[in-house]
């Protein structure tokens, strides 16, 4: 067999390790989709009524629709959290040291957790959309839309998790890992994921419609409730791309040192 | 130099200021069994790390199972298996599983990968938990999951750290069988431990590690004939039955004050026999007797002593 297809069989290992694992402790998945639904809740029946007619009337039905892109993202920066915490304590994991001095494809290890946590986010996503229409989600979508939609955050979630990989990696204990992604949390507020941008003061708006958050909220509420895109679909693919190489490039280098 | 599994030239690796292998020369023919003996701190886990490329040496020449260390570490890797002195399984999966990954790893077949995990899944005593998580296994059976992780690509050459220390004797002695099972397969074995009962029972050859330097290398014959014998220690209840038995004997220390006889004896039963019979025919009655057989404590106060010595010369 050729180097790659080795590399690719021992990806392929490494994924189902990951996947055995997250199914072994489901806890961190429901979490996974407990938390975005709960702050959905609490924005949709607190605050939504108010919201919505600030939008430009509506009210509550209208603000379910403008928020779910907010919500989605926040979820995945939430989701950062514990793919960091995970790396973290795997690499005080014996078992590193074993595949550490085992021929095989180093980055295998690394992809086996993105991989992993790529699928278990976009089922909870999958599921958090689910009970976003319980609560009166009406996305205009087209089956195309859909697809572009989650074609993007797939995209943004591979790219928020290999930098989770990378600060997991970087951080000396498990406990710092869980600190370290703390301010993607609250890039969605901070962008035009709860409000829209031009409500905000000038210093605040100015961050947030130049934070790569923003522009893949854009588009992905452009794709499925109609909104106006402009060029946010290619920024926001750019900013995906560019987070995900410098993020992949430099979890490897890490942990090739280590 | 083809038939040597390891041969360094000049290991030496420091930590900051610390100095934990200060330029070690090791050879170890393929097949034969070579412990590395040291208390802690001595360097063992340090220099099994640099072998199985785990860690970069700062200096020498190496090579492992015919390849360079520093520039075909993987190469090295594929010819090695390791169990480190802490554990190295997935305690999230179970014991089958975690063999599995390691047939995956290797690169063997769904069905081969099978038939070895079965194998020593029965080999290691495993079979009742093989289905339970390794977080569940005692000490030992997680000790036995690792070593039995590492047969599974069938190294050549294998790396021990310690793998009895925290062991009960049963358990201990059912894995030096093991490492005997291996060998006569034609597998070289380098063993890390502090025991030097272990290194007795096992080794073809023992290196004795301490701060950072081999200070003393041979078969354990050749090791023991340089540490002073043994002794059996005497103690009497008064010193007129003292002076009876040195002249009786006619060898060992007396101790006047402690009213004890130190008598060079390889401690064992024979002799001890022999020992007691002779004083009973002159009614020389012993209070207390100690066997003393030489330990590791004993290799190393005679032989870190003699360093001291040797450097002050
Ligand atoms: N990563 C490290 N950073 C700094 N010092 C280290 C590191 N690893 C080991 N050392 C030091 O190197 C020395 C040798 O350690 P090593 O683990 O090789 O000893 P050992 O012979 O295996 O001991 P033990 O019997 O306790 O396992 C120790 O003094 C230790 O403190
Ligand atoms: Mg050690």
């Amino acid at each position: 067999m050729s180097t790659l297809s080795l590399a690719m069989r021992d990806n392929s290992t490494m994924i189902r390790r990951q996947l055995k694992r997250l199914l072994r402790y489901p806890s961190m998945t429901v979490q996974l989709v407990a938390t975005p639904v709960i702050i959905l809740i609490v924005f949709v029946y607190v605050f939504g009524g108010t919201l919505g007619e600030g939008l430009g009337g509506g009210g509550r039905d209208a603000y379910v629709n403008y928020v779910v892109p907010g919500i989605l993202l926040m979820a995945v920066a939430t989701a950062a959290t514990g793919t960091a915490v995970m790396v973290a304590s795997d690499m005080t994991e014996g078992i590193i040291a074993r595949f550490r001095t085992m021929r095989i494809s180093r980055a295998s290890v690394l992809t086996g957790h993105v991989v992993g946590s790529v699928i278990q986010q976009l089922l909870g996503m999958a599921a958090v959309i689910g009970i976003a229409f319980a609560l009166g989600f009406r996305p205009n979508a087209t089956a195309v839309e859909w697809l572009a939609a989650a074609g993007l955050l797939t995209l943004f979630v591979v790219a928020v998790t290999w930098l989770a990989v990378a600060l997991g990696l970087r951080s000396p204990t498990p406990e710092a890992a869980s600190n370290a992604p703390m301010p993607l949390i609250l890039l969605p507020f901070l962008g035009s994921g709860f409000v829209p941008t031009d409500s905000m003061p000038t210093v605040l708006r100015w961050f947030a419609e130049y934070q790569p958050f923003t522009p893949v909220m854009e588009t992905v509420r452009g794709l499925l409730l109609g909104t106006p895109i402009g060029n946010s679909g290619a920024i926001a693919t750019a900013w995906c791309a560019g987070v995900a190489v410098i993020s992949y490039l430099w979890a490897k280098n890490i942990f090739n040192k280590a | 130099m083809t038939n040597l599994a390891i041969a360094a030239n000049g290991l030496r690796k420091s930590y900051g200021d610390k100095v934990v292998l200060d330029g070690i020369d090791l050879t170890v023919p393929v097949g034969t069994i070579f412990s590395l003996l040291g208390p802690n701190g001595a360097g063992k886990t340090t220099a099994v790390q640099i072998l199985s490329t785990l860690i970069p040496a700062d200096g020498g020449e190496v090579q492992v199972a015919g390849f360079d260390l520093a520039r075909k570490p993987d190469d090295v890797r594929g010819a090695i298996g390791v169990t480190g002195q802490y554990s190295a399984v997935d305690k999230l999966l179970t014991g089958e599983e975690n063999l599995l990954l390691m047939a995956d790893l290797k690169h063997l077949s769904r069905g081969d990968g099978k038939r070895r995990a079965a194998e020593l899944l029965d080999r290691f005593d495993l079979v009742d938990a093989a289905r339970k998580p390794a977080a569940t296994y005692s000490g030992g059976m997680q000790r036995r999951l690792d070593l039995a992780m590492t047969l599974v690509g069938d190294p050549r050459l294998i790396f021990l750290d310690e793998p009895t220390t925290g062991l009960d004797p049963r358990s201990r002695r059912s894995m030096w069988q093991i490492v005997r099972e291996l060998v006569a397969s034609g597998v070289t074995i380098f063993l890390t431990t502090q025991y030097l009962e272990e290194a007795d029972e096992l080794a073809d050859r023992i290196a004795l590690l301490d701060h950072g330097r081999l200070i003393a290398e041979g078969t354990a014959e050749e090791l023991k004939r340089r540490i002073p014998g043994g002794h059996i220690e005497l103690t009497f209840a008064d010193a007129h039955l003292l002076d009876a038995a040195h002249h009786l004997l006619g060898a060992g220390i007396t101790d006047p004050e402690a009213l004890t006889l130190q008598v060079p004896s390889d401690g064992g039963v024979p002799a001890i026999r022999e020992l007691l019979n002779l004083l009973d025919e002159r009614s020389i009655d012993i209070a207390e007797m100690n066997v003393h057989t030489p330990d590791l404590d004993d290799v190393f106060l005679t032989l870190t002593g003699q360093q001291k010595v040797e450097a002050t010369r």
